[in-house]
């Protein structure tokens, strides 16, 4: 029930505030802004969506995992391109953010990846997605979904 | 390796037979993913959709090729859906695993096959984009997030390359 009404106010908050989406929830002092995604061909090909997280507290905070009703297994990765230009993508593990500072995951770096789609990512549309932190808060970002060929947040 | 140099028999999204004769007699720009990677391809398509268009009517002299290192996923089908959504210069070639590995080879490209949990897989490849002039000589490189002012006067380098022993 709550988290129903989060998403709510958070969808409110998206279509008044623009680009900055405040996601502040429980103990955790995060504000998750400029997040966005693209849309997927079907459902057998993973997705991937991007943010800005930035901790407002006076706490480092770790983040440790995703969960999200779209995506059976979603996962922080981070792409990495060597010396010889060759890219590979893995899972990025924990990611602590000082007081103060903010992780981006963009294309080509950190990303939300979103493997066993539960249902395809339809332009347009929105998904829930919530960043769990080592502390056991949560933060739920409402995540647009843009096209495919999308370059960033303003796409 | 120029392009004459080269030996591949690959499909177009359309269904056309390809080999480096389809891209020799005009500049080529190439790009080696798959249509599975969530995110460097679509990113590097979008980059390589946004050149094409800063270009303007100068792109239409060019060859745009995204190949796939995964051909066992990546049906002429599911090429011709994919490219769909970017520029509509972006040619989209599959074709067997050998005659993939014999155009990467000559590109100087690497791919690798890399399994994920629950028996998926994911592939690990080069991420920059190839420059050939018209007559099939290799200009340069773009790498991966090379800035857009950077990117825009090599392609316009390879346009200017001499032709010269192209039809
Ligand atoms: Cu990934």
């Amino acid at each position: 029930m709550k988290k129903i009404i989060m998403t709510g106010t958070l969808a409110a908050l998206l279509t008044f505030g623009g680009l900055s989406v405040p996601a502040l929830a429980g103990p955790v002092d995060v504000v998750v802004e400029s997040a966005w995604s693209r849309a997927s061909i079907g459902m057998n090909r993973p997705g991937a969506a991007y943010m800005t997280i930035r901790n407002t507290g006076d706490e480092p905070v770790t983040l440790i995992g995703l969960s999200t009703p779209l995506a059976m297994m979603p996962e922080i990765h981070e792409t990495k391109t060597n010396a010889e230009g060759v890219s590979s993508m893995s899972a990025a593990g924990e990611i602590a953010i000082a007081p103060g500072e903010s992780v981006a995951l963009e294309p080509g770096g950190l990303h939300a990846m979103l493997m066993r789609l539960q249902q395809p990512m339809t332009e347009g549309e929105t998904f829930p997605l919530t960043l769990l932190f080592v502390d056991g808060g949560e933060v739920t970002v409402e995540v647009p979904i843009l096209g495919i060929a999308a370059r960033g947040p303003e796409d | 390796m120029a392009l004459t140099e080269m030996d591949f028999r690959l499909t177009d999204h359309e269904g056309n037979e390809v080999g480096p004769e389809t891209l020799i007699g005009r500049p080529t720009m190439a790009f080696f993913g798959f249509t599975y990677c969530p995110d460097v391809c679509p990113t590097t398509l979008s980059d390589i959709s946004g050149w094409l268009d800063d270009l303007g009517d100068e792109a239409k002299q060019l060859n745009v090729v995204f190949i796939t290192v995964d051909p066992e996923r990546d049906t002429v089908e599911a090429m011709a859906e994919y490219v769909s959504y970017f520029h509509p210069a972006i040619r989209g070639w599959t074709g067997p695993e050998g005659q993939i590995a014999r155009i990467a080879d000559g590109f100087r490209a690497a791919y690798e096959r890399v399994p994920t949990e629950g028996g998926d897989y994911t592939m690990n490849h080069t991420a920059s984009v190839f420059l050939f002039g018209a007559a099939g000589r290799f200009v340069t490189m773009i790498d991966y997030h090379e800035p857009r002012e950077f990117a825009v006067p090599k392609i316009r380098r390879a346009l200017e390359e001499e032709t010269e022993g192209a039809t």
